[in-house]
């Protein structure tokens, strides 16, 4: 797609380094002459954004992992350090506790614009597996971050999350006591917790140079979902259009952001986690950070625990082979009258899921002829029409529904009536 | 039309599903205040984005933490020299010295190997009435919390700790208190049952600056002290988000704009 490189070394020195590495020409072919749809909207702003948080987290966490220590005693006491005696630490602590939940905020975005626009078909199956990768790493990462603090939920979160791979047959309580480093969390579970912590942004990194690679190779999908056919009149170069305009989605990002961190900083943690971990004390109410929560809305729906344990992480696996589950060859929603409405519903049950996962189990929602209907059904209805939302309407809207005619090219869905007039 | 009637199908099926969701949301709030009884929002002098502490409150404020709440009650992340930092109660040196000089905090060991006592200064963080939690729940029947965050260790925070402390009243007559037990609706963790005797009484503590010690002023300046002593850079971080605010604002006027201009041509 990028095509022929088109950057022209101006100088000596240029000329020099492009013989021997071309790194300024890698710099110029990504991201000043690579070619963008210029149908994009703003919904392909948070690419960027999202460049841009993994960079913030990197940034303020190496800081924070100066002054954090990780064990059981000090832990807790060594986060309140950087809250009151280091310089700036309450600004590094929150930007980076609420940049965490940004971070989910964007990619979830980017993943439904991904699901709307058909971003995960052929031939971008490969760019949509390593964003899967990156989302599970990053669930991971923000799992492990999460009870470095060593607060209540820290501690209470990371004995539940633990406790699931106790659910595999045979082996589970090994496993278990293989990822704590003993027979219960402790000190060993802390340090291996930061210690992954600190490593995982850096795969992260490394699966995004891979995932805008594979980008740059296909080029980006665009709200019509029709290839580039002409490169003068469906594309802009990136710089200046792209920049500029990603430029600007992520100021209006960075200003929630920062409403965030200086005028709520406190809204999206739990208030438990103020509360030193003690593992005599269970608090009555355990619940992990809101990005996870549908996920745990699952776990908990299903009544066997190994049961919940596969559907769960079923719910990630599935999206994985996606590419392969749609059978429509049209890729936006925009031309897919039926898939749309499917899609609509379909965010608004992970949504309602996420809110199952934040309450109690057994709270009654309605009373139906002297039955009670509680959190748990209504969680397992939804939990069916996850899975039946990929494993059988995918496949199947496919063959039953009768797209829209699609525009003839980029050009021709952004000047819309303007060209079929002038062609006239 | 087959067609159109699974769209419309799947409408409604939308609709419903956030109508629920709409419809239950509201009745996950109702249970949490069906927990204890509603606490009243207080219009405290740091709420709001301007918001600062009002110094003569966290004066008083540490009045009642030392007179009372410091019998039992632990602060181990506040300092002495807190006391005198900028956006606290403000207390002046010689003020803080005075009030450290008033404690005696063990240190050591010397070069004996003995631990010896000391009067506190700047640098110690307040010492804790008790040696330890098992030592404070023998001697209380319930640890008490350490209060330095604790404000935002609660649901609601400084409204809670003001309600909390002025909830107190007789038990309904059909329940049992367990002993040493007291009534407190507002304590839904105990359902009800808390530990803590009432702390607090009209004319309690003497207040130096002609504020009235009613119950409910007491009250509201302890839970502002104790926001303070959890959130010690409130004042600042306020200060701050504006500017960073006002930034983020005009550098997205000036790329709005940028972006416009830079895409006129294409459309």
């Amino acid at each position: 797609m990028s095509g022929h490189s088109t950057y022209n070394p101006s100088n000596g020195f240029t000329r020099w380094l492009d013989e021997r590495l071309p790194i300024m020409r890698l710099g110029h072919d990504t991201a000043v002459s690579y070619p963008v749809p210029k149908n994009l909207n703003y919904w392909w702003t948070f690419g960027g954004i999202l460049t841009f948080m993994l960079v913030a987290q990197i940034i303020t966490g190496v800081v924070l992992a100066m002054h954090y220590v990780p064990t059981t005693a000090l832990a807790f006491a060594s986060v309140e350090h950087i809250m009151r005696d280091v310089n700036y630490g309450w600004v590094l602590r929150y930007t980076h506790a609420n940049g965490a939940s940004m971070f989910f905020i964007a990619v979830y975005i980017h993943m439904f614009r991904g699901l709307y626009y058909g971003s995960y078909k052929a031939p971008r199956e490969i760019l949509w597996i390593l964003g899967c990768l990156i989302y599970l790493l990053m669930m991971a990462t923000a799992f492990f971050g999460y009870v470095l603090p060593w607060g209540q939920m820290s501690f209470w979160g990371a004995t539940v999350i633990t406790n699931l791979f106790g659910a595999i047959p045979l082996v589970g309580q090994s496993v278990a006591t293989w990822l704590w480093g003993g027979f219960a969390i402790g000190d060993p579970t802390i340090n291996r917790f930061f210690s992954l912590h600190y490593l995982f942004p850096f795969l992260i990194f490394g699966v995004v140079i891979l995932h805008i690679w594979a980008l740059h190779v296909t080029g980006q999908n665009n709200p019509a979902g029709v290839e580039v056919k002409n490169k003068e009149q469906d594309t802009v170069p990136f710089t200046p259009y792209a920049t500029v305009k990603d430029a600007f989605g992520l100021s209006v990002f960075l200003i929630m952001f920062a409403y965030f961190v200086f005028y709520a900083p406190n809204s999206l943690g739990d208030v438990e986690n103020y509360t030193q971990a003690n593992s005599l004390k269970t608090p009555l109410h355990i619940v992990p950070e809101w990005y996870l929560l549908p996920f745990y809305a699952i776990l908990r729906a299903v009544p066997s625990k190994l049961g919940g344990v596969i559907l769960m992480f079923g719910a990630i696996a599935i999206l994985f082979v996606l590419p392969w589950l749609d059978t429509s060859k049209v890729r936006s929603a925009r031309f897919r009258p039926l898939y749309k409405q499917f899609f609509w519903l379909f965010l608004v049950v992970c949504l309602v899921l996420g809110w199952c996962g934040g309450q109690m189990p057994d709270n009654v929602l309605f009373s139906v002829g002297g039955v009670d209907i509680i959190v748990t059904h209504l969680a397992r209805l939804l939990t069916f029409y996850y899975f039946f939302h990929f494993i059988v309407l995918f496949p199947l809207l496919g063959l039953i529904e009768r797209p829209k005619p699609l525009p003839e090219s980029i050009a021709a869905s952004v000047l819309g009536g303007k060209t079929a007039a002038a062609k006239a | 039309m087959k067609m159109k009637m699974i769209q419309k199908l799947t409408l409604a099926a939308a609709v419903a599903s956030l109508a629920m969701a709409t419809a239950f949301l509201p009745a996950g709030s109702a249970r949490a205040s069906a927990e204890g009884p509603e606490m009243h929002e207080v219009d405290w002098s740091f709420n709001g984005p301007f918001g600062t502490f009002d110094r003569s409150q966290l004066r008083r404020g540490y009045k009642v933490y030392k007179e009372v709440c410091a019998t039992c009650h632990s602060m181990q992340y506040v300092h002495f020299r807190n006391l005198g930092e900028a956006g606290g109660p403000e207390f002046t040196g010689p003020e803080v010295k005075a009030i450290a000089a008033g404690y005696q905090v063990q240190d050591g060991p010397d070069q004996a190997g003995d631990m010896f006592e000391r009067p506190g200064e700047g640098k110690d963080p307040f010492p804790s009435p008790y040696a330890n939690e098992e030592a404070a729940a023998a001697s209380l029947g319930a640890y008490p919390p350490d209060l330095s965050l604790i404000a935002k260790a609660r649901e609601g925070g400084p409204d809670y700790i003001h309600a909390l402390l002025t909830s107190y009243t007789e038990a309904p007559a059909d329940m049992t208190m367990p002993a040493g037990g007291h009534y407190n609706p507002m304590f839904a963790a105990g359902s009800g049952v808390i530990a803590m005797p009432p702390p607090l009484a009209d004319g309690q503590v003497d207040y130096d600056d002609g504020t009235p010690n009613t119950l409910d002023q007491m009250s509201l300046d302890v839970s502002a002290f104790l926001m303070w002593t959890a959130e010690p850079k409130l004042e600042v971080r306020h200060r701050l988000g504006f500017q960073v605010l006002a930034y983020l604002l005009a550098l997205a006027g000036i790329l709005f704009f940028a972006t416009r201009k830079i895409w006129a041509d294409q459309h």
